[in-house]
């Protein structure tokens, strides 16, 4: 089975400092979403248990071949990366990893994360579908392939959905799924051999839509809370009861 | 002429949408429809609320197959003429705004928590870079997709609507449902709570988790936490985490013991009306965002608090 696993490369959130409600990109570094990286780790899994090829495909700056070391050595066979301009609006960046898949060829399966880690739209993954014209299920918790089709759970706020999904399809998985796995040194050591393919849009033969929307002003919430520390358990409790809260027991 | 339409098989969260429809129609004059699907007991409902409503009734028609449900709302949208879609953007609704979207050619925008007008735009907000930032934006194209989150509007109060037959033709669905589990165990929901008690990776022992429900008990609340204390310790569901991966709360009170505040969870919780936090970091980031804090040892400080408030 030939899994592509659409992968966003975005700046490590841990590290990103806000400073005049501006947030300070220099100098933090690239990384995948924690979410692409189950969905990376879900692939792998399938493809271990019913062999095939893992194929990451990503886009985003010249850094590219150095931020897809981290999912080549945590499992995926090749990686086709698309440098482009990396403020990619979510019908653009559906675009070209409809096309991607495309130019790969035979694809039978194409893993998202449910949202990115930076924007979480959550939209990218269906667009692919609505391209492609496959079908689709976001949220899987769990993945399992069945001859020529998944049987996979959409995990809903209030229920599950067990689905017979035939392929090609295109599948979003939730945070839990799996736990991703941490490459050893090797494997980190091995990714650097493993093949890569740089595409730039021109080579995909298509031309990105215009962005359907616009950021007007992107600002660190202001934060008008009272910071009042308080010294003791009993002055807590006072607090809570002149804000109203006192016990209700 | 514009119009609206909007969807959500939650009739609660329709009638959010028919509240921001109602909002976003006196900028862009048009009607308001709702679509309902397979469920004539909704479209009795909105329509009871003053809602002009199609009811599609067809057994090959399932909204778990997210390509039927998008062609059923796009045949609507293009037999009524709407410029507008709004969904709701719990799980269902985002997963079909981007199909729905990229059918339609139209600029789609989810997880949105409001929108004001300025200069005669409607501007749009929406958390930004994991939640770190609120970004506000407009849709350019001439079609607009709006998914809205779950309590952003209060639901429609009205009357006097109605309900017309929608007949479609529908393809059979390529995805099948074997199997529909209602979610075992925990049923908690922590974003309809006044009060929460947040435990956060600072409460280093499960055990102390006792000291945690007395607390809650006292107070009222219900029990929620960061991600990592569900999704890594195990000690709570993952339906009680708050934050990005979680829900977004805004509770009355919220009491968060051991919590540093990486935004990934205070953008679940920043709306709270007043924070209370307990933590041993006096330079947490989480005490930026609190009214009260106590920096103390929560072994100590937990006990202490349940005790004195029980």
């Amino acid at each position: 089975m030939n899994i592509v696993v659409a992968m966003k490369q975005i700046p490590d959130l841990q590290q990103i400092r806000i400073r005049n409600r501006q947030p300070v990109l220099d100098d933090v570094p690239l990384t995948f979403g924690n979410i692409d990286k189950n969905a990376l780790e879900a692939a792998v899994q399938l493809k271990e248990a019913a062999g095939g090829q893992v194929i990451v495909v990503c886009a985003g700056t010249q850094e590219l071949e150095d931020t897809v070391k981290e999912a080549l050595a945590a499992g995926a066979d090749e990686a086709r990366l698309v440098v482009c301009d990396p403020a990619l609006e979510s019908s653009q960046s559906a675009r070209l990893i409809a096309a991607a898949v495309q130019q790969i060829g035979a694809v039978d399966l194409i893993l998202f994360g449910e949202g990115s880690g930076d924007n979480y739209s959550s939209q990218v993954s269906s667009r692919v579908a609505q391209i492609l014209g496959l079908p689709q299920v976001g949220y899987a918790n769990n993945i399992q392939v069945e001859g020529s089709s998944l049987r996979v759970t959409r995990s809903l706020e209030d229920c599950e959905e067990i689905l017979e999904v035939p392929l090609p399809a295109v599948v979003s998985v939730t945070a839990d799924i799996n736990e991703a796995r941490i490459p050893s040194v090797t494997q980190i050591l091995k990714a650097g051999r493993k093949p890569k393919e740089t595409w730039d849009i021109g080579q995909l033969g298509i031309a990105l839509p215009a962005p359907g929307v616009e950021t007007i002003s992107n600002l660190a919430p202001e934060t008008e809370r009272k910071q009042v520390m308080v010294k003791t358990v009993a002055d807590l409790v006072k607090a809570l009861e002149t804000e109203g809260f006192g016990g209700r027991g | 002429m514009a119009g609206i339409l909007i969807f959500s098989e939650k009739t609660k969260l329709a009638l959010e949408l028919a509240s921001a429809a109602s909002e976003l129609s006196a900028v862009n004059p048009g009607e308001i429809h709702a679509l309902c699907i397979n469920d004539p007991q909704e479209a009795e409902e909105l329509s009871a609320r003053g809602l002009a409503v199609y009811s599609l009734e067809s057994p090959g028609l399932s909204t778990a197959d997210t390509a039927g449900t998008a062609a059923a709302l796009l045949a609507l949208a293009n037999k009524l003429g709407v410029d507008t879609i709004l969904l709701s953007s719990d799980r269902r609704g985002k997963e079909l705004a981007g199909r729905v979207a990229e059918a339609w050619e139209a600029g789609c925008l989810t997880d949105v928590k409001g929108f004001s007008v300025q200069d005669g735009q409607v501007v749009f907000v929406r958390n930004a870079l994991g939640g770190a930032t609120v970004a506000t934006q407009i849709i350019k194209t001439d079609r607009k997709l709006i998914a809205f989150t779950p309590r952003a509007f209060a639901p429609l109060e009205g009357g006097g609507g109605s309900i017309l037959p929608f007949e479609l033709e529908i393809t059979a669905p390529s995805v099948k449902v074997l199997e529909v589990r209602s979610k075992a165990g925990d049923v908690v929901d922590i974003q309809g709570a006044e009060r929460l008690v947040i435990v956060g990776q600072g409460v280093e022992n499960q055990a102390d988790l006792s000291f945690v429900e007395q607390l809650a008990k006292a107070l009222g609340a219900e029990i929620a936490c960061s991600k990592p204390v569900a999704s890594d310790k195990k000690w709570l569901s993952e339906e009680r985490i708050v934050g990005l991966s979680g829900k977004i709360c805004k509770p009355e009170a919220a009491i968060i013991l051991g919590v540093s505040g990486q935004v990934q969870f205070t953008v679940g919780i920043r709306e709270a009306q007043v924070i209370f936090s307990i933590n041993n970091d006096e330079n947490a980031y989480m005490n930026k965002i609190s009214d009260y804090i106590l920096v103390a040892d929560l072994k100590d400080a937990l006990p202490e608090l349940a005790k004195a408030l029980a």
